[in-house]
């Protein structure tokens, strides 16, 4: 029976039938449910690795010994995991390895925009890109088939919407997949210069056997649709006469697409165009392409972000309509406009519209409509420290997590942010650049981000003299993704209890030796723990911790504020909390949202916030 | 290319994703292609959400919905439902939503006012507009946590698909400590009358 299937559950799903045995994966979204759904087979073993470079290595490793093994991974998190890629191209697999990565145009939820693609040719490794679920689910099972049959890894991107979406799927049984037997095999598997020089002519073989096999292979589809396209009006009428030799009578069009941008082209094309569907997008076929653009009269390329299968059509010589004939779109999402193609997310109105001449109706709202943007929510445990940080007028440097919020008015209290544990290098280097900028920077990083990336960082400090102030806020899980456990909580990804990793002795043991803990709402301890840290000449570390406030399930008291205490000063409403807005009269709290705190009470000088009710 | 597109919109947190969830499921009961799209991570922080859901007799492409294009926007906040207006489809398309207000940080920091007469407004672009209290509705039904079953039901009111179809998902999807308190709270949305 079909089931409605979210993209990244259809790929656990084809995981599971493919008889995988090993999964590893670093949260990220849009990529973090690929690993919470596999976790739920007791059949494969799975694990939050720290960070997703040690995930693709325990991956490899899995494979080396024979087994099928899958990771999964945020686009940039390929960055972290892009070293032991490049070389598992050269190693190539024993038991079949996939590695998914998901990208997000239009940055629901991320630093960048970057396309993975250009990581499948540089590191020459086969990818598949699935459209829905149902693909999900089959490329996924295929990927291991591939990856046996080429000895290579293979990469799995998905999209956003693909990740996020639900669709129809098939479901199988599973496929027992005994270990293949491990042998040792030091020209395949140790990776010197005289075993790589050797292994790399064979990468360079397998790309011209896998771009044959493209030519001819099921994942690269043909719709050929015959019916003579309606005589219509263009939206350029200019550009697609220099492609038609019968300019003005009825064309043919043509689309190359692939991924969820197929959807959206079929979406607002139907039938009225033939489509090249390509499942497989590296290596790209040439023949297929070739005679496919040559079949109709005028070829458009529908590719979100980077003109990847553009640029491979025009190396090919072949005249295509891409990233030109998509820019500056009128109908993209509402209110949000965007300069050109290379950025966010297609749409069907705007495929329409360039590629029929339909614009788009829709009603619009002159007024400005104030955004929402993401808060921290009601009784986040970092909002105290930030309170904090912003009072001392501090310059921060930040990290990826909830906390990155705390950039945002009225905390704003974050100066820079740049990647999963750069808040301390960035901190390091601006006291080496600026040693005034040393006794008023401090480093903020979440508890995960530290243990996935930011050790090296704090070693560095320590090493090279530095005096930097890192403050680990320790919330005991990995917030933003959706509460993921990490090695710091003493539980793995399904349930067990496992070590838990001390923050305090890894600082203590890469050698600082000022390190504190304190809790958030600490205000003023905490206020005068910052000033005399800073002070220091030498590295310290101190840790905020109290845990995320949707980890506490026990009944919390509700604050309200008294009209007759409150002056309406407005300084509680410097906190950012979501439950406090400031009426005509006095500040009021809503007390659906209240999540009991109690970090405004303390704040409000004349006394005028107080816990009411327990909550029911 | 016919699928019907529901726009549902609200604040990270609110359970809008179980709601697209249930009518997904009813589309699917009723024999229909379903694509919903769902939005995890940083907007799940008080952001607004908007989550897709589209279905149809014949295959349903695009799992996202266009500006111009909702036959139905199932707004759980006031501003939500006001910033989807451009979601609407103007030959027939509608707003259901709910009375809440809740204030954005833009708002709570004063730099930008809450928008006054959203309701007026809307109509006055010539959507049709479903308001109700779905809050108040849904502690009357007995469980104050069942704001999105609520509106689920006004939103059936509206659609095609039988209402045994609705409770044949609810009773799929909810616990069924829940159930009855779940159903009072569908009907409480299913038979309202407006006022
Ligand atoms: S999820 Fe936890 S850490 Fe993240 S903002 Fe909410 S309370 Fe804070
Ligand atoms: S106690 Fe105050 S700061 Fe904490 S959640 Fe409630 S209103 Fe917000």
């Amino acid at each position: 029976m079909k089931k409605l299937l979210l993209g990244n559950e259809a790929i656990a799903r084809g995981a599971y039938e493919a008889g995988v045995t090993v999964a590893a994966a670093y949260p990220g979204t849009p990529s973090t449910e690929i690993t919470e759904y596999i976790a739920a087979y007791d059949e494969i073993y799975a694990e939050w690795s720290p960070n997703e470079k040690v995930a693709l290595e325990t991956a490899f490793g899995a494979s080396l010994a024979g087994a099928r093994a899958i990771c999964a991974m945020k686009h940039v998190g390929l960055n972290v995991a892009a070293d032991p890629l490049f070389t598992a191209s050269y190693t190539g697999v024993g038991g079949g390895l996939a590695v998914c990565v998901a990208d997000d145009p239009g940055m629901h939820s991320s630093q960048n925009e970057q396309d993975s693609r250009h990581y499948a040719a540089a590191s020459k490794v086969l990818m598949l890109e699935p459209s829905d679920s149902a693909e999900c689910r089959a490329f996924t099972v295929q990927a291991f088939e591939l990856s046996e049959k080429f000895d290579t890894p293979v990469l799995l991107r998905l999209t956003t919407r693909v990740s996020h979406s639900r669709s129809l799927s098939e479901t199988g049984e599973r496929a027992a997949f005994p270990n293949k037997k491990y042998e040792k095999n030091i020209l395949k598997n140790v990776m010197m210069p005289g075993m790589a020089r050797a292994r790399h002519k064979i990468v360079e073989q397998r790309i011209r056997d896998l771009t044959e096999y493209a030519e001819t292979c099921g994942l690269n589809t043909v719709e050929m649709n015959e019916n003579p396209p309606r005589s219509r009006k263009f939206a350029s009428e200019e550009a697609h006469n220099n492609f038609s030799p019968s300019a003005g009578t009825a064309r043919k069009i043509g689309v190359i697409t692939s991924g969820i941008a197929y959807q959206y082209a079929r979406e607002a094309l139907g039938d009225s165009v033939s489509y090249l569907k390509l499942g497989m997008v590296y290596p790209l076929p040439e023949k297929k392409i070739t005679g496919f653009v040559s079949s109709v009269d005028i070829c458009y390329v529908i590719e979100e972000l980077d003109p990847v299968i553009e640029n491979h059509c025009k190396r090919l010589g072949l005249n295509v309509l891409g990233k030109e004939a998509f820019s500056d779109a009128p109908g993209k999402n509402p209110g949000v406009q965007y300069p050109s193609a290379l950025l966010g997310e297609y749409t069907a109105s705007h495929i329409r519209e360039v590629v029929l001449g339909e614009k788009p109706e829709a009603f619009s709202v002159s007024e400005k409509i104030p955004d929402r943007p993401p808060v921290m929510c009601a009784g986040c445990p970092h909002r105290g420290a930030f309170h904090v940080l912003n009072q001392l007028k501090l310059t921060v440097t930040g990290d990826i997590g909830c906390y990155t919020l705390g950039a945002l008015p009225p905390l704003s209290a974050i100066d820079a942010s740049l990647c999963m544990g750069a808040s301390i290098g960035m901190a390091h280097g601006m006291s080496k650049a600026d040693a005034g900028l040393s006794k008023k920077t401090v480093a903020v990083i979440g508890d995960s981000t530290f243990l996935h990336s930011g050790i090296t960082g704090l070693m560095d400090v320590v090493y090279n003299r530095g005096s930097s102030v890192v403050m680990i806020l320790d919330n005991r899980i990995t917030g933003m993704t959706g509460h993921q456990d990490h090695p710091g909580t003493g539980r793995t990804i399904k349930g067990e209890p496992a070590n838990a990793v001390s923050l305090e002795k890894i600082c203590e043991a890469v050698g600082v030796r000022r390190v504190n803990v304190i809790d958030p709402f600490d205000i003023d301890g905490l206020k005068k723990l910052l000033k005399q840290e800073l002070e220091a000449d030498e590295p310290s570390v101190i840790i905020t911790r109290r845990p995320c406030r949707l980890l506490i399930k026990a009944e919390q008291p509700r604050f309200s504020v008294s009209r007759e205490a409150c002056k309406n000063c407005g300084q509680c409403m410097k906190i950012g909390c979501p439950a406090i807005s400031k009426q005509e009269n006095a500040a009021v709290i809503d007390g659906t949202l209240c999540a009991g705190c109690g970090l405004c009470a303390g704040i409000c000088k004349f006394k005028a916030i107080a816990a009411t009710e327990v909550s029911v | 290319m016919n699928a019907a597109s529901i726009v549902i919109a609200g604040v990270g947190g609110q359970g809008t994703l179980l709601a697209s969830r249930i009518i997904g499921g009813a589309a699917i009961k009723s024999g229909c292609d379903v694509k919903v799209s769902e939005v995890h991570g940083m907007s799940q922080r008080g952001g607004s959400v908007i989550t897709f859901v589209r279905y149809g007799d014949g295959k349903v492409s695009s799992p996202v919905i266009d500006s111009g294009q909702a036959d139905a926007v199932l707004a759980f906040e006031l501003l939500e439902a006001y910033r989807c207006v451009p979601y609407v489809k103007k030959a027939g398309g509608r707003i259901i939503a709910n009375l809440q207000k809740s204030d954005p940080m833009p708002v709570i920091t004063g730099a930008m006012d809450f928008p006054e007469n959203i309701p007026e407004k809307i109509r006055g672009l010539g959507i049709p507009l479903d308001l109700l209290d779905a809050t108040a509705l849904a502690v009357k039904s007995g469980n104050s946590r069942a704001v999105n079953v609520v509106l689920i039901g006004r939103l059936a009111a509206a659609l095609s698909f039988p209402k045994e179809i609705w409770l044949a998902v609810l009773r799929e999807t909810v616990k069924p400590a829940f159930l009855e308190t779940n159903v009072s709270a569908f009907d409480e949305g299913y038979y309202y009358k407006g006022k």
